[in-house]
């Protein structure tokens, strides 16, 4: 068993694969460097990444592949699902062996796998798109708190900065404490301080929070509470299309 | 803005039965650093508890009215609170909510007062301020009023990304009985408007690429289901000409609930309509996305829609002599005629395929009903028997227990119960 290990990034992973070609040596398992079980996969190597061997990687598979398999790795490796770096090393392999682009070929347990983590990945950030709810806060800027299954932040910042490109806001994922914040010019990424949000509800701390952010909270409500025909209620559909775990933060879901 | 919650409690609640809540079609972009943008897609912001996808603010600017048709809440001889929204504070509202990324923008409807034009050009005036005044770039739908002037229509459209007029009853005759202020006229002459207007835009952007939108999403409608006796062949028939005719681009069906219990020209239901309305969405499905023609699915012979299975399994039962379809050989189209086979896995069908053949489990792989498709189609080592060798008439009954317990639910395969556009 061959352990290698890297920093969780995906510029790690890539040159990851760039030392595979090099060494002639492939890996039958990847750990995070800081794999908190050090004892149990001993690490043989450690990658230590490096801008300009990831490039390469990236433009060698980008000759193999369309940009859209390109783009479906990096997605798939956001799920950080298990396994997930054997997938995309294997995958690589096969696209950098084959002739031809190997990326419909669903006949393949790689490309298949990597395609079905690549749509869970794609949806959980229309998810991020469809419920993250804003707070307006005293200084104007609209914060909003979302818990994503996966990494999926980095990839719909775009879509906010160009729909609210004239307020400021935060998105911050929760779950691994890091979020996005928008300047009216750039995002960069950035860590709250404790104690302006409250943890089980996402909501701004009283103090913080605009005078009138309140009542839109209360009309908004009221809007859903009206828009539902009490003919038609349908809880097994509702929560299928409104899943339990987004309603902590959901304005028009809290008491 | 207290007294724009109590507004609010009843004008939305006056606008619920517009089943419409789509927000895909139209591309606006935030230019120069505005408000908002318009995806093409559109964008669910969450979802009601009898499961239907909030979008808009959906919500009237009055509901007095001084029409009196018969299946509606805010009729004339009605007995409800009325109130009157401003033109400031939908718009503020509208706006508040964007923000806060509560919605994809405004769907604005309205009672008629003092006349049709007034009406309309109040609507307009909405629009107008939000794209001019505010810079805001989400979306907007505007209700037409039956019997508005071409030239408001006209104005609607420069702002709207949609504009819609609700045919509401399939046919003349019951239109008129139900809502005797309306006639098709007064419902097919802003429509036309709204064509024409989409037509004209089209080619002027293809001279001139600074032109300006009208309606980029295009126009729908909506018909209520069993308020009339009107069948499902006259229903779907009306829904391909509008298709065909008016380049609609969605035509929404609303199961008839009964709000004015008293009226004799109503039916008395004990539940909405709700599978035979999930039928029709399915047909509807199957006209645009599957390449099925309005007599493939209802004739003189089947004027009405099976409720027990979904019209796709229907028409395949009703045409053994089709099938087996080879998954190898078959072209696309007679590959999505099998019942179980979506758009998505018919497509990744024919594209795999040229791989090598491909085998039952890795149909199953790209998200192939098995259960259902096995009976009509070939493959590689397949070895269960075809509909020709059960014979269509015992087909059915073995996918009815199935389907009679989980109608309400999504149905297994391509047709799911919910369309986001
Ligand atoms: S015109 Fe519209 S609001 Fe007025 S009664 Fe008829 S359906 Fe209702």
């Amino acid at each position: 068993m061959i352990t290698w290990s890297y920093d969780k990034t995906f510029e790690g992973l890539l040159t990851l694969v760039f030392d595979c070609y090099q060494k002639k040596v492939f890996p039958n398992r990847i750990v995070g460097t800081d794999n908190p079980q050090p004892s149990l996969f001993q690490s043989d190597y450690e990658v230590f990444t490096d801008e300009q061997m990831a490039k390469r990687v990236w433009d060698g598979l980008h000759r193999k592949v369309s940009a859209t398999a390109c783009q479906m790795l990096y997605y798939a490796f956001l799920s950080e699902a298990k396994d997930v770096e054997m997938m995309i090393l294997s995958y690589m392999r096969k696209a950098f062996a084959s002739e031809s682009s190997i990326e419909l070929n669903f006949g393949d347990k790689d490309v298949l796998e990597l395609l079905k983590l690549d749509k869970k990945v794609g949806r959980e950030a229309e998810r991020i798109r469809m419920f993250v709810r804003f707070q307006k806060a005293k200084d104007d800027t609209y914060y909003a708190s979302f818990d994503p299954r996966y990494n999926v932040l980095p990839l719909v910042v775009k879509h906010f900065e160009n729909r609210f490109a004239d307020q400021q806001w935060i998105i911050y994922d929760t779950r691994r404490n890091y979020g996005f914040y928008y300047d009216l010019q750039v995002s960069s990424e950035f860590k709250l301080v404790d104690g302006l949000v409250d943890s089980a509800t996402g909501l701004l701390h009283g103090s913080i929070m605009d005078s009138e952010e309140q009542l839109f909270q209360d009309m908004w409500k009221s809007y859903f509470k009206s828009m539902c025909i009490k003919e038609r209620i349908n809880p097994r559909l509702h929560v299928q299309l409104l899943p339990k775990r987004f309603w902590k933060y959901l304005i028009e879901k809290q008491a | 803005m207290g007294d724009v919650l109590k507004k609010l409690e009843i004008l939305a609640g006056a606008a619920k039965y517009d089943v419409s809540c789509s927000s895909s079609g139209s591309n606006r972009g935030n230019s120069g650093k505005g408000l908002g943008n318009a995806s093409p897609w559109g964008i669910c912001h969450s979802f009601t508890e009898d499961g239907r996808c909030v979008s808009l603010l959906k919500i009237m600017f009055t509901n007095h009215c001084m029409y009196d048709c018969a299946y509606c809440l805010n009729r004339r001889s009605n007995d409800v609170p009325r109130t009157a929204f401003t033109v400031k504070e939908i718009v503020d509202l509208t706006i508040a909510f964007y923000r806060r990324n509560y919605i994809e923008g405004l769907f604005l409807s309205s009672g008629i007062v003092k006349s049709p034009d007034h009406t309309m050009s109040l609507l307009t005036r909405v629009a107008k301020e939000l794209r001019t005044i505010h810079r805001y770039n989400g979306y907007i739908h505007l209700k037409s009023i039956p019997g508005a002037s071409p030239e408001l229509i006209r104005e609607a459209g420069l702002y709207a990304d949609r504009l819609s007029v609700n045919i509401e009853i399939p046919s003349e005759s019951n239109l008129k009985m139900l809502a005797p202020e309306k006639d098709y006229p007064s419902i097919l002459t802003p429509m036309n408007s709204i064509h024409q207007g989409i037509l004209v835009n089209k080619e002027d952007s293809r001279k001139f690429r600074s032109a300006p939108k009208f309606a980029p999403a295009g126009q729908s409608t909506q018909m209520i289901v069993g308020a009339t006796p009107d069948s499902d062949q006259q229903i779907l028939t009306l829904s391909s000409g509008l298709y065909n005719h008016q380049n609609l681009k969605r035509v929404y069906y609303s199961g008839y609930i009964p709000i004015n219990k008293d009226d004799s020209r109503l039916p008395v239901l004990a539940t909405p309509p709700l599978v035979r309305e999930h039928r029709l969405y399915q047909s509807d499905w199957l006209m645009r996305f599957y390449f099925f023609r309005v007599d493939e699915i209802v004739n003189d012979k089947h004027p009405n829609l099976d409720l027990e299975i979904d019209p796709k399994l229907s028409y395949a039962i009703r045409n053994p002599w089709m099938f087996p379809v080879d998954i190898n050989k078959a072209p696309f189209e007679l590959i999505l005629r099998v019942p179980g086979i979506g758009v998505k896995s018919a497509k990744l069908i024919v594209m795999s395929r040229r791989y090598g053949r491909i085998s039952s489990y890795q149909l199953q792989k790209m998200g192939v009903v098995m259960k259902r498709a096995k009976y009509f189609i070939s493959c590689n080592e397949l070895a269960s028997p075809t509909i020709n060798e059960i014979k269509p008439e015992s087909m059915k009954q073995l996918f009815m227990p199935k389907a009679q317990l989980r109608k309400k639910d999504k149905l297994a395969g391509q047709l799911s119960f919910t369309f986001p556009d």
